[in-house]
């Protein structure tokens, strides 16, 4: 009859995971809220047509974006199934290009604004007539450096 | 009635379930990287010259994509699939023999140098888009098969792995000249 109890033989005492769910759920709201993409609500059609060559865009804060598209069914009673441009969240009319541009140059650095890229994003059903009107706004804005946003794949055509 | 203690839950998979949904949600939320065709609008001119300039016209190589979303290229006829071989050709025709890393056959009728050529995109306004886009990426092609075989001779690796020095030189080398002019109605 020791006095004292004999320390129990071996085996490391067990760890409680029972807080392991908790710093996993953890884990799992961060990525959940953080990867939340602060995308346009886009309210046209937009399936870019796909390329091979295609280079990255570097620096997305000095990416601006302009959608061109059939508008979606829910706004085709208010703005008709002809292409339309949206910028930022909203439709836009052709002459409202210029001023954009000039906005989005604006709101860089003086360094950053050479830098500032349109990314044309473009549905692939649309036809050349507006991407070109597009493109000669912001030509007349001075925003010269676009970028016509695909997807990685090869052409319909040379399927 | 013998009370009876409520039997404690194992919460030992917990975690397993935890972790089987961060992975999903890791697998699931890519990101949307953006990627395109790069291009330099030229400046804006407000009254434009009346005449183009003059030049030779073996260094212009016109490729047209009409309405049909067809494609003529010098006044003939040609599938998309063989617009890139025929850009890479007259590009690198080296007809003055003045570029020595050229390869071409020295055709009269096509470029004289890499520096020289010019390749003018036109299309109509009812060109497709995905046409368009089809027709661009097929000259990218050409230009980058050009620069990647140059960059594999002088430095044994593709044109985007080389460090800036190099790549700015070989992209003068075979510089991007392709005009476009306004859309015409054919």
């Amino acid at each position: 009859m020791s006095k004292f109890k004999k320390k129990k033989s071996g085996g490391s005492p067990g760890i409680s995971t029972a807080s392991l769910p908790d710093i996993v759920f953890m884990l799992l709201f961060f990525f959940m809220v953080t990867t939340v993409m602060r995308e346009v609500d886009l309210k046209i059609e937009n399936k870019k047509p796909s390329a091979t060559e295609v280079k990255k865009l570097e620096k997305r804060s000095l990416v601006s974006y302009i959608y061109i598209g059939k508008p979606k069914e829910r706004f085709q009673a208010q703005f008709g199934r002809e292409p339309r441009i949206q910028l930022n969240d909203q439709f836009a009319r052709l002459e409202e290009i210029g001023a954009f541009a000039l906005q989005e140059k604006e709101s860089k650095s003086e360094s950053e604004r050479p830098l500032l890229q349109f990314s044309i994003k473009a549905d692939y059903q649309v036809k050349m007539g507006i991407v070109t009107d597009v493109k000669m706004e912001l030509r007349k804005a001075n925003a010269l450096k676009i970028n016509y946003s695909t997807e990685k794949g090869i052409p319909r055509m040379l399927r | 009635m013998p009370k009876r203690e409520a039997p404690e839950i194992n919460a030992g998979s917990m975690a397993d379930i935890a972790f089987l949904l961060l992975i999903f949600f890791l697998v699931t939320t890519t990101m949307d990287v953006d990627s395109g065709i790069a291009r330099k609008l030229p400046p804006y001119d407000e009254n434009p010259p009346e005449t183009p300039p003059q030049m030779v016209k073996n260094n212009l190589l016109a490729v047209l994509v009409n309405a049909n979303d067809e494609i003529l290229v010098n006044e003939e006829y040609m599938e998309l699939r063989d617009l890139r071989a025929k850009a890479v050709e007259f590009i690198d025709n080296n007809y003055k023999g003045n570029c020595d890393y050229c390869q071409g056959r020295r055709d009269p009728k096509m470029s004289d140098n890499p520096e020289k050529h010019i390749i003018s995109l036109q299309n109509d306004r009812g060109t497709s888009y995905e046409m368009y886009i089809a027709v661009q990426n097929e000259l990218t092609g050409a230009y980058n098969e050009l620069r990647d075989r140059l960059a594999q001779t002088r430095h044994g690796r593709n044109f985007n792995l080389l460090n800036e020095e190099d790549a700015k030189e070989i992209a003068k080398d075979y510089p991007v000249n392709i005009s476009e002019a306004e859309p015409v109605k054919f």
